[in-house]
């Protein structure tokens, strides 16, 4: 019985961990399928931290926060969306230079309105998503097996949480079952195919990039104001690279994206937890081979040794109309 | 023509009396960043408190990538700083490449004591001694017998911390189970609160009620958890105890504040090519009593503390140094 609480303590872990992960890898996923990289989730999702946890301080209701940071976020994509769709940029340069803006900007600002350097004020009360029990969820934790499941694993988190998991029958239904869906998919693949039927490709992109802003300003609200109680400088700490990992990993496909971003964060729980490793296959595992795991089965991935990941066609690739 | 050589003339009068005045001092900031409330800061409050004395300005730069190090030293050392105060074990390598071509610049480092170096004072911290205490502390007021330790970047500093923790809690319940983890191998190790929080909860699960952060940033995030489960947290570097109130048990300190305002009120005359080491008896290292935590912690509790550090002072008891063998007695990592 034990174990088995272990066990749920430790996909309890999984769940938050992921839960950062799997928003920002479907963000990606939106931006690329759309044939436009973005190794700008990082940023985003920076940016969107600080400024749901700076709105959520200042004006006491973490709603407004989550709507000021997905709207830092936006506006971060829209950035990306100028100058890599309308301008023809690098997107790949685009990407960086809003991973740095965003890092910058966000210590600058909290310098200038907390002085507290480059944090946010600890959250209280209705400035943090608190973790919600689902009905049932204390009458139910008795039963053996089901209970403590249900109680411990199911219920109990914040409401961002099961938004971030019906995301994703929500992303397979658009982009596989809607008119929709198949034109962004398709604008990835070849936009000069969109355009010839008549329909906007720098309109499909910028719809795919403002998905991935808002998705991507959730997952920073998350961090900031759910997970933890205040903004902390470079507080997203490579989480929308492993993300971009993941999105590689899962092929660019919604529910792939799900258990990727599930193992990922089991990875992480795992990292926490070396005496549960330890006694489960009775050897000492350093917990950095968890961390860097992510990015070794992502470049095995890459290799072709499983299967093999092929990016969107047209991805990375400004649409030229006529030269 | 004359206007000219006026603007000539003031140039040189400026240039003469700006080498007359005092050289500026300069300090550099590690990644943590100016304000991480714990190492950084405690070096700018000792900066601030040198400048608020003397009336003094000091040239400052808070780094923000490993390669940074050399270029800003550099770049003080050429505009005239002296003392460059510098702070982290890391600034070793890029001291040791920069000093030598500055012979009459003088440094000064905090938590580094290995270099051989005429013209850099290294000053480091009997953390092992301070972190003694407050595992003390820590193993007198758990009731479940599990305490916890979450070190920041997996380096022998943060061991050292450990392993002074570990041996304060064995010392008071040779049974206490000791439960370490270190948050990671990257220098973003020190600014990850959500990792921090992660942990914190995987100790709880294992039974620990107090913790203890020594991990920057992060400890933000460890802090924040313990006090939102309920169990008590032990601060680091600076007094933490405010965070939380009536929450954390105890802050480690680590006067890093004295080192800095010490290496500044010397200036030029700082002396160097020696090794510092400032611990108990020199008030280097401590645990933080305050209002915060005048609930938490018992008479018991002080008197213990005050005899153990009146004995590791005197040499009765033996705090053994991580570095001493690169492994602890106490704790296994």
């Amino acid at each position: 019985m034990d174990a088995y609480l272990t066990l749920i303590q430790l996909l309890d872990s999984t769940v938050r961990l992921a839960t950062p992960l799997l928003l920002a890898c479907l963000a990606g996923l939106y931006s690329e399928r759309a044939g436009i990289f973005d190794i700008g989730l990082e940023g985003k999702m920076l940016a969107a931290a600080f400024f749901s946890a700076a709105v959520a301080s200042l004006t006491g209701s973490v709603w407004v926060g989550l709507a000021a940071g997905i709207g830092a976020s936006l506006a971060l994509s829209a950035l990306h969306g100028v100058a890599s769709i309308t301008f023809r940029g690098n997107q790949l340069i685009s990407g960086v230079a809003i991973n740095f803006l965003a890092a910058g900007m966000t210590v600058l600002i909290a310098q200038d309105w907390f002085r507290q350097g480059g944090r946010t004020p600890s959250l209280m009360g209705g400035a943090r998503f608190e973790g919600i029990t689902l009905p049932l969820a204390d009458t139910l934790e008795p039963v053996p097996i089901i209970g403590p499941l249900y109680a411990e694993l199911i219920s109990g988190h914040s409401v961002l949480v099961y938004l971030a998991f019906a995301t994703v029958p929500f992303t397979w239904w658009l982009l596989f079952r809607t008119r929709f869906g198949l034109r962004l998919r398709a604008v990835g693949e070849n936009p000069a195919a969109v355009d010839t039927a008549g329909v906007s490709v720098v309109g499909l992109r910028y719809a795919a990039v403002a998905i991935c802003g808002v998705l991507c300003g959730i997952a920073g609200a998350y961090l900031s104001t759910a997970l933890q109680a205040g903004f902390v400088k470079d507080m997203s700490a490579g989480r929308g690279f492993i993300a971009l990992a993941a999105l590689i990993f899962a092929k660019w496909r919604p529910w792939y994206a799900l258990w990727a971003t599930l193992l990922f964060g089991l990875f992480g729980a795992l990292e926490t937890r070396p005496d549960v490793i330890e006694a489960a296959i009775g050897l000492k595992v350093q917990g950095q081979l968890l961390g860097a795991l992510p990015y070794l089965m992502t470049v095995i991935i890459l290799a072709g040794f499983v299967g093999k990941a092929i990016p969107p066609r047209a991805g990375g690739e400004p649409y030229v109309k006529e030269r | 023509m004359t206007f000219m050589s006026k603007m000539l003339g003031a140039a040189a009068a400026a240039a003469l009396s700006a080498g007359a005045a005092l050289a500026e001092p300069a300090l550099i900031f590690d990644l943590g960043g100016k304000f991480d409330k714990s190492f950084n800061e405690a070096a700018f409050n000792g900066a601030q408190r040198w400048a608020e004395e003397t009336g003094g300005t000091f040239l400052e730069i808070e780094l923000q990538s490993e390669a940074q190090r050399e270029q800003a030293l550099r770049r003080f050392a050429e505009a005239g700083a002296n003392p460059i105060v510098t702070m982290g074990f890391a600034m070793a390598d890029p001291l040791s490449s920069v000093a030598p071509d500055y012979p009459d610049t003088k440094f000064a480092v905090v938590d580094v004591n290995w270099l051989d170096l005429p013209n850099v004072r290294q000053v480091s911290f009997a953390e092992h001694e301070g972190s003694y205490l407050a595992g003390m502390m820590a193993a007198m007021a758990t009731k479940t017998g599990t305490v916890g330790f979450v070190g920041g970047m997996d380096v022998p500093l943060i061991r050292h911390f450990g392993c002074g923790y570990a041996q304060g809690v064995k010392a008071v319940n040779p049974d206490a189970k000791i439960v370490a983890n270190m948050t990671g191998t990257t220098p973003a190790a020190w600014n990850d609160p959500v990792k921090g929080s992660e942990i914190t909860k995987a100790q709880i699960s294992q039974g620990a009620d107090v913790v203890y952060a020594a991990a920057g940033g992060t400890g933000v995030g460890v802090l924040q958890t313990a006090a939102d489960e309920g169990i008590l947290s032990i601060g680091v570097d600076s007094n933490q105890n405010y965070l939380h109130p009536g929450q954390v048990l105890t802050s480690m300190l680590k006067r890093v504040d004295v080192a800095v305002y010490e290496a500044m009120k010397a200036g030029e005359d700082l002396e160097t090519g020696t090794v510092v080491t400032l611990g108990l008896a020199e008030d280097g290292v401590g645990v933080a009593m305050d209002e915060y935590n005048a609930d938490l912690v018992t008479d018991e509790m002080k008197a213990a503390v005050a005899e153990a550090r009146q004995k590791i002072i005197d040499g009765e008891i033996e705090v053994v140094s991580y570095y001493a063998n690169d492994s602890c007695p106490a704790l296994s990592f």
